[in-house]
Parts: C-alpha cells; structure tokens; sequence
C-alpha cells in the first residue's frame, strides 16, 4: 500500500509540473512550434527545467544500489538507432504538430474533464493498439502453428 | 491563432517538478517515467506483470490539475486549436508514432537526455523538427 500511495504521490508532481509549466494546453505547445507565427518560447523553459533536475537527480541515484521499493533499476537497454526510432518519432511529431498534445500532456489534462481530451486519448490508445497489431497477429499464428 | 502569453517562471518551475517526478520514479521504484510506456503497460500490454504501479503513476497524474486548483482557485487552461477530426488524426499518428519510437516527450526527451542516452537525443531531435514542419505547413501553408 505504501508502494502505491508514493506512486500515486509520484503521478501527482508529475501531473501538477505538466499543469503549471503549460505543456497541459494544447494552444501553448503549437505555439511554441509556430516559429513562423504566434511564436510562446515558454516551452523550452519546461524542458530546461526538468533536465536541469533529472540529470543530476539520475547520478545521485544512480549511486545506490537498487531502487527503494523495488528489487532492481529497469531501464530501457536498446541501444539500435533505426528507422523504427526515428521515422516512429517523425510520425509523432507529425501528430503533435496537428492535436497540439503530447502523452505526457494529454494524460494530465484528462483531469480537466474537457471532452476534446478524451477524444485524444481514445485516439492515441487507438494509434498505440493499432501500432502492435502486426505483432499480435504475428505471434497467433505462431501459436497456431505450434498447437 | 490563439496568443498565449510568454511564462518563462510558470514553465521553468513545472519543468522543475516534471524532472523532480522523474528522479522519485527512479529513485522509489528504479523506472523511467515515460507517458506512452505507462500508458501502454497500463491499458493495452498483456501479461506485464503489476499493472498496479502504472495504474497509481496515471490516478496521479490525472489529479495533477485538481490539486492546481486547489491553490489557484482555478482549473489550468486547456485551449484546444485542432478540429474534432485533427484530434483524431493527431491522437491517432501520435500513438502510432510513440509506439514505434519507442517513447515521447517525457520518456525520451526527459528522460532518456538525462541518462546521456544517444537512442533518446536522436528520436527527441526527430519529434522536434517533424512537430516545427508539421506546425508551419498546417498553419502557414494549408491555413488550418
């Protein structure tokens, strides 16, 4: 229970930086992107400010051994760099671009009850189930194979 | 076009508090704290194991704005510029996208930078320039 209430309290500054930093608004982020336009720079400060701490944050902790309430760190261990990562992120961007939400914006501003962002969210989820169906029909009929 | 105004102090300071969530991830329960992966293990992948942490990291995050308005008095604002079928084409290339790029803003631009990782400076630069292009040419160009 402990595990989850620090988890859920982990989601909060998370959710609350997301809200105050404007990466919650949709018109804010295009307009970060519309250099040519109604160009906001805030923007830049959310990213600044998060590595300014992650960064640091990461050695020190990095520094211990294993994590306080779990067995062992589970980073992320691919080090490909291909046309999955980038064209994949290209395509991201192209969508970013177009809604003006990020996941990481998106999933906060749900709690703002705004109906245009459960649209998104349906969406997204949409994209992301969409995106591994080429795989789960490829691993069915290697099971069907198998059996 | 909607003007927003320029809150150099508000993005810094929520930028702080994203890095500081970020680093209590790792710190607590040794994880990056990237947007598409906990949604995707949360909702859509099968046999991950506990869903449990993923579940409390977005009940979190979605209270995020409540607890804004506690001390603001007030919700953030959500100013929405893209059509109903723009979200949905969005939404839809977002989450093709993040999925094979194997992260977004958070996961690789956060995160994956302040590991030094090279696989998350190359896709943050991709999202980066695709989001700038893609910007102008729905703005400026088709007028949208």
């Amino acid at each position: 229970m402990k595990k989850y209430v620090s988890l859920y309290l982990v989601g909060l500054v998370f959710g609350l930086g997301i809200s105050i930093s404007g990466m919650i608004n949709p018109a804010k982020v295009i307009n970060f992107f519309d250099l040519a336009g109604s160009w906001d720079p805030s923007l830049a400060f959310v990213m600044g400010g998060a590595l300014a701490v992650a960064y640091p944050g990461y050695r020190l902790v990095f520094k211990h051994v294993r994590p306080a309430l779990a067995g062992r760190f589970e980073l992320p261990t691919s080090t490909t760099i291909d046309l999955r990562l980038i064209g994949g992120s290209a395509v991201f961007g192209i969508g970013w671009g177009i809604a003006g939400f990020c996941p990481g914006g998106a999933l906060p501003a749900l709690g703002t009850l705004e109906p245009q962002v459960f649209l998104f969210v349906s969406a997204l989820l949409g994209g992301m189930w969409l995106a591994r169906l080429p795989r789960r029909i490829s691993m069915s009929r290697a099971s069907t194979a198998q059996s | 076009m909607e003007l927003t105004s320029f809150t150099p102090l508000q993005s810094l300071g929520g930028g702080l508090l994203i890095g500081l969530a970020a680093v209590l991830l790792m710190a607590l329960y040794g994880r990056v704290f990237g947007a598409t992966g906990i949604l995707a293990g949360a909702v859509l992948e099968r046999g991950s194991g506990d869903k449990g942490w993923r579940w409390a990291l977005l009940a979190g995050m979605v209270t995020g704005p409540l607890v804004y308005r506690l001390f603001t008095g007030g919700l953030p604002d959500v100013t929405v510029t893209a059509s109903w079928p723009m979200l949905i084409i969005g939404g839809l290339l977002v989450g093709v996208g993040v999925t094979y790029g194997a992260g977004c803003t958070s996961g690789h631009g956060v995160c994956g930078m302040a590991r030094l990782s090279r696989r998350s400076f190359l896709a943050t630069m991709s999202f980066m320039v695709s989001t700038f292009i893609t910007v102008f040419v729905v703005r400026h160009l088709l007028g949208l």
